[in-house]
């Protein structure tokens, strides 16, 4: 699955980033995943804790906040949430120009370290 | 202890590379489809059909993505169109780098009207995957049921073009067309949909006319351009 190049991605991502900012021991990294991605943290766990062996990330907490899908319509600018299935088709005016505005995010928001 | 704050995109190289491709393709003028389905849902025979029916009127290249094999490019090659292969050795998707490759590995690439990409069988990682494409488009064939829209609403969500391949199998399946499209309605409302076969080359010509308007309209905006 994909979780492992996105994984490692990220691995790359905080060795270069530690790295400059003299970081030996990471303890916590929060990652942030939308719902409407198609990044599992269940698999993004299995990857890291098959990718993270240096002592770089020996003590390091993985922590994953998963975003719900909200959307904007923007025919007549009501914001929704997730409904019961899939739909991108406006629950008011039935408009077809929506806008996603939380849901598809994949990001590394911080990490902590010494 | 310190925190530092990132907030980088996971897939930022990625969409990096993809945005160098795309305004690759644009300064060209090459109209770019990223084809996605499941394992065996059509994707080559569709390519040789397209090719087929098409019979010279476009300037074609494909890059055929395949995990150990080069059985697809050498399909693609016997049609007479100029092909590269991307053996992703297990990766279950393309990205933007290694078409950035192949597409440097075409000859003539300059001249193309049309480039293919055929992407690794998979619903789900591609997706997630800009390659600089203009359009991404799934094909969906009627032996594996309904209910995928549902079961991979982004891939759908993301399609310009939504393909049902093996119309001509559909008497013989329970694939409910009604609720396909009505599926298809909610989670990509403006998607062009196709129904065709790759084995009777029903509903063909739908397809290659879009791709002529396409190609146009592509050419027409990169002639507008200063
Ligand atoms: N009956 C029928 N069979 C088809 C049709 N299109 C493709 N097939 C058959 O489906 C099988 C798979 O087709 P391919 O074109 O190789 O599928 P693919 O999506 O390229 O497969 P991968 O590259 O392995 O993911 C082949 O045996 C085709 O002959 C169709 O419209 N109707
Ligand atoms: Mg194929
Ligand atoms: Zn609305």
């Amino acid at each position: 699955m994909h979780e492992v190049t996105l994984m490692s991605g990220i691995l790359d991502t905080l060795r270069e980033n530690a790295r400059q900012n003299g970081i030996t021991r990471i303890s916590r990294i929060k990652l942030i995943v939308g719902k409407f991605s198609m990044a599992l943290p269940s698999s993004l766990r299995f990857a890291f804790a098959a990718l993270a062996q240096e002592g770089l990330f020996q003590e390091a907490w993985l922590d994953i906040e998963e975003r719900e899908l909200h959307c904007l319509c923007q025919d007549c600018q009501r914001e929704f949430g997730p409904q019961s299935s899939y739909c991108f088709v406006c629950p008011d005016c039935n408009g077809q120009h929506i806008k996603i505005l939380a849901g598809r995010e994949m990001l590394i928001d911080f990490y902590e370290g010494d | 202890m310190k925190q530092i704050n990132l907030e980088s995109k996971i897939l930022g190289s990625n969409e990096l590379l993809a945005r160098k491709n795309r305004h690759l393709f644009e300064q060209l003028g090459i109209l770019v489809l990223n084809l996605m389905s499941s394992p065996g849902a059509g994707k080559t025979t569709l390519l040789e059909r397209t090719i087929e029916k098409l019979n010279g009127r476009l300037k074609l290249g494909v890059i055929e993505g395949d995990l150990y094999t080069d059985q697809d490019a050498r399909r693609i090659e016997q049609k007479g169109v100029q092909v590269i292969q991307i053996n992703t050795e297990g990766t279950c998707h393309l990205d933007a780098a290694m078409i950035g490759q192949a597409f440097a590995d075409l000859q003539e690439y300059g001249q193309l009207d049309l480039l293919f990409i055929e992407n690794v069988g998979n619903l789900v990682c591609p997706a997630e995957f800009d390659l600089g494409e203009d359009y991404k488009v799934v094909v969906l064939s009627t032996a594996e049921g309904n209910d995928k829209p549902l079961k991979y609403p982004l891939i759908f969500y993301q399609s310009r073009a939504v393909v049902l391949n093996k119309i001509d199998l559909l008497p013989y399946t329970d694939f409910s067309l009604e609720r396909f499209l009505q599926d298809l309605e909610n989670i990509n409302p403006t998607a062009q949909t196709f129904m065709l076969s790759g084995r009777t080359g029903q509903g063909l010509a739908e397809w290659t006319g879009w791709l002529l308007e396409e190609v146009n309209r592509k050419k027409q905006g990169t002639a507008r351009e200063p």
